[in-house]
């Protein structure tokens, strides 16, 4: 067992422990926390689909984050004000089931996901990474300037979506969920990595020449990535509207695109838990450096631009000192 | 809606597509010369806008303001040039990003711990104060102000780039770098000017901008977004590429909160009309991107 691999599980680990001790220890505040670091680290991992395997360097995941917030948000509002949520061409009602909004979470992502990859993909480098932002400022002001959804006010939603039979108002069953959902998500992007596909999306980051000589298309393998990791990081969207009981178009603003990009390169770029490590660590950092000044953010800038300069490889290339092997 | 109307409402694309250039050009520069995308652009913006509020507050004069705010917006650049991006014109675009992204908080948060988070307000110049009137319609001095300055940079700009040694040496570093260090042009110092350069043009933009809206801390970034969308409309890397862009977008999006709501009002119920047409006029230059990226993916004057 690596390294890498042996610091994974105990990562895994200790995000558990940490959330059932400070549960039991009367800590709620610290597993909103723990939680809210999970679920940023499943949106990292669905980015780092695109961005660490695929090398496509997205500045508009915001986007899909927002479009899973506000599916948790829309279908949750109509359903607790019992109003329907479409009457024409049939009518549907909203719902507070969680299963039933995180599918639409990601069918919806994965429906915008597709056109918005497919242009994208069109261009390479530098316009790629405008192109994307693009996309997402362009569903960003629509959200604020379209009245039906809470425009620039956003959607409450009053009481948390409902799974089961589960109290999921508890701060320690949320938690659960969203980590449940989170070794789901990395099972599955590690199977994906492992198969056909991912050797294929590897090889069409680093020498697509070569994959169009074996018979592959880069852009339809490198579509299905931006895709699937749309659909990813739009589940995390869902449960973090889930957590906040709140939706705004601030998900969907660039700020949150630049998020997700740090939380990778924090933790590693294409690394499996890179994303998870990263996000354990931006919101340590959030909390501690909040709690020690109001200005947080400009030590935030500071230890973010010393990564980039002197820890190459994020927080896990330091702790294990090997390059990454995806 | 009249004639007039619309000639105002063109005069205030043309303004706001000017300031834009500003924005654009060091941007696009920046990219061309050395191949770094820098996020942190929209802060020099900041920097330009605080330092001309201040210095104004303090003299009353708003051409020592302008100086002020190209000095200390180039001197920003250079620092940021020196001290941090000269390490990244050879990583990926992911660390320039990142590092880029992490000079935003810096310089937005240091400037709140200075500033405060309350607006700074910045006078129009008394001698430009009024309006001027231009057949029937009367339009303010200082936005044509604007409109004047911002055609004078660019022609300077083009003058600079075409017609002088220095211009030569960044055309030169644009083609090939490893050539002209052979030729004994200091690099290094080369690309500082060049990215002081770019600092100044946003600082301007900054100032400019002071009078018309309010001072304050995250100001840059809105604008930054929509400069990047000139800069890939124009082609990344020409200047002329990012004034025709810039021109493009500005009247574009002017033009389009004015006359969408009024279009759509002919086909549909006025307040369904003005809700999708706002919709559509802040999306409006996005469109206009990803339509002109369809069409040429490395936009107008791209090579």
């Amino acid at each position: 067992m690596t390294r890498e691999s042996l610091l994974n599980i105990a990562v895994l680990a200790g995000f558990l422990a940490v959330a059932i001790i400070a549960s039991l220890s009367g800590q709620p505040y610290l597993v909103t926390l723990a939680t809210k670091a999970v679920i940023l680290g499943l949106a990292g991992v669905g980015l780092n689909l695109a961005l660490g395997y695929g090398g496509l360097v997205s500045f508009g995941h915001a986007a899909f984050f927002g479009i899973g917030g506000y599916a948790a948000g829309i279908l949750a509002s109509a359903a607790q004000n019992y109003e329907p949520l479409m009457t024409w061409p049939m009518e549907l009602a909203g719902t507070t089931s969680m299963p039933i909004i995180w599918a639409t979470a990601v069918i919806a992502a994965g429906l915008i996901a597709l056109p918005i990859g497919a242009l994208s993909l069109r261009t390479g480098g530098v316009h790629f990474i405008m192109i994307t932002l693009a996309f997402a400022q362009m569903i960003y002001y629509f959200a604020i300037s379209w009245p039906a959804y809470g425009g620039e006010d956003g959607l409450s939603i009053y009481v948390r979506n409902s799974l089961g039979a589960l109290d999921t108002m508890d701060p320690l069953t949320f938690f659960l969920i969203a980590f449940a959902l989170l070794l789901l998500v990395l099972a599955l992007t590690f199977m994906a990595t492992r198969a056909r596909f991912g050797l294929a999306l590897a090889m069409a980051r680093q020498n697509p020449l070569r994959l169009t000589s074996m018979g592959v298309r880069p852009f339809r393998v490198r579509l299905a990535a931006f895709v699937l990791s749309a659909m990813a990081v739009a589940l995390a969207g869902a449960l973090y509207a889930d957590l906040n009981r709140f939706v705004s178009p601030s998900m969907l603003s660039w700020q949150i695109s630049g998020e997700l990009i740090v939380l990778v390169i924090l933790g590693g770029v294409g690394r499996p838990l890179g994303p998870v490590i990263g996000a354990a660590i931006f919101v340590l950092l959030e909390a501690w450096l909040g709690h020690l000044t109001d200005y947080w953010q400009l030590p935030l800038g500071l230890v973010l631009l010393l990564v980039v300069l002197f820890a190459r490889g994020g927080v896990i290339g330091l702790l294990t000192g090997r390059n990454a092997n995806a | 809606m009249t004639a007039t109307l619309l000639i105002e409402q063109l005069l205030n694309g043309l303004q706001f597509g000017t300031m834009l250039f500003l924005m654009a050009a060091g941007l696009t520069l920046v990219f061309g010369v050395m191949g770094l995308i820098n996020l942190a652009h929209g802060s020099l913006y900041m920097v330009g806008a605080f330092a001309a509020a201040t210095a104004a507050a303090a003299t009353g004069n708003f051409l020592f303001a302008l100086v002020a705010a190209l000095a200390a917006a180039a001197l920003a650049g250079a620092l940021m040039e020196m001290l941090v991006l000269r390490r990244l014109y050879r990583r990926d675009h992911l660390d320039q990003v990142l590092a880029t992204f992490a000079l935003i908080l810096i310089f937005s948060e240091g400037t709140r711990w200075v500033f405060g988070s309350f607006p700074l307000y910045l006078d129009v110049p008394k001698a430009l104060a009024g309006t001027v009137r231009i057949g029937s319609l009367s339009y303010p001095a200082y936005r044509l102000a604007i409109i004047v300055i911002g055609v004078t940079t660019a022609i300077g700009l083009w003058a600079l780039i075409n017609r002088t040694r220095l211009g030569v040496q960044i055309r030169a570093g644009e083609a090939d770098r490893e050539m002209i260090a052979a030729l004994g042009i200091d690099i290094a110092r080369l690309y500082t000017i060049v990215f002081a350069l770019g600092a100044a043009l946003a600082g301007l933009a900054g100032a400019l901008i002071g009078p018309i809206q309010s001072v304050q801390v995250g100001m840059g970034e809105p604008v930054l977004i929509m400069a990047f969308v000139v800069v890939v409309i124009g082609g990344i890397g020409s200047i002329k590429g990012a004034l025709a862009g810039a021109i493009l977008v500005g009247v574009t999006d002017t033009l389009g909160r004015f006359l969408l709501p009024v279009l759509l009002g002919t086909v549909m119920e006025p307040s369904a009309a003005t809700a999708v047409g706002s919709a559509l006029a802040s999306m409006s230059i996005y469109i206009l991107m990803a339509l002109i990226l369809v069409w040429r993916p490395t936009g107008l004057m791209g090579s």
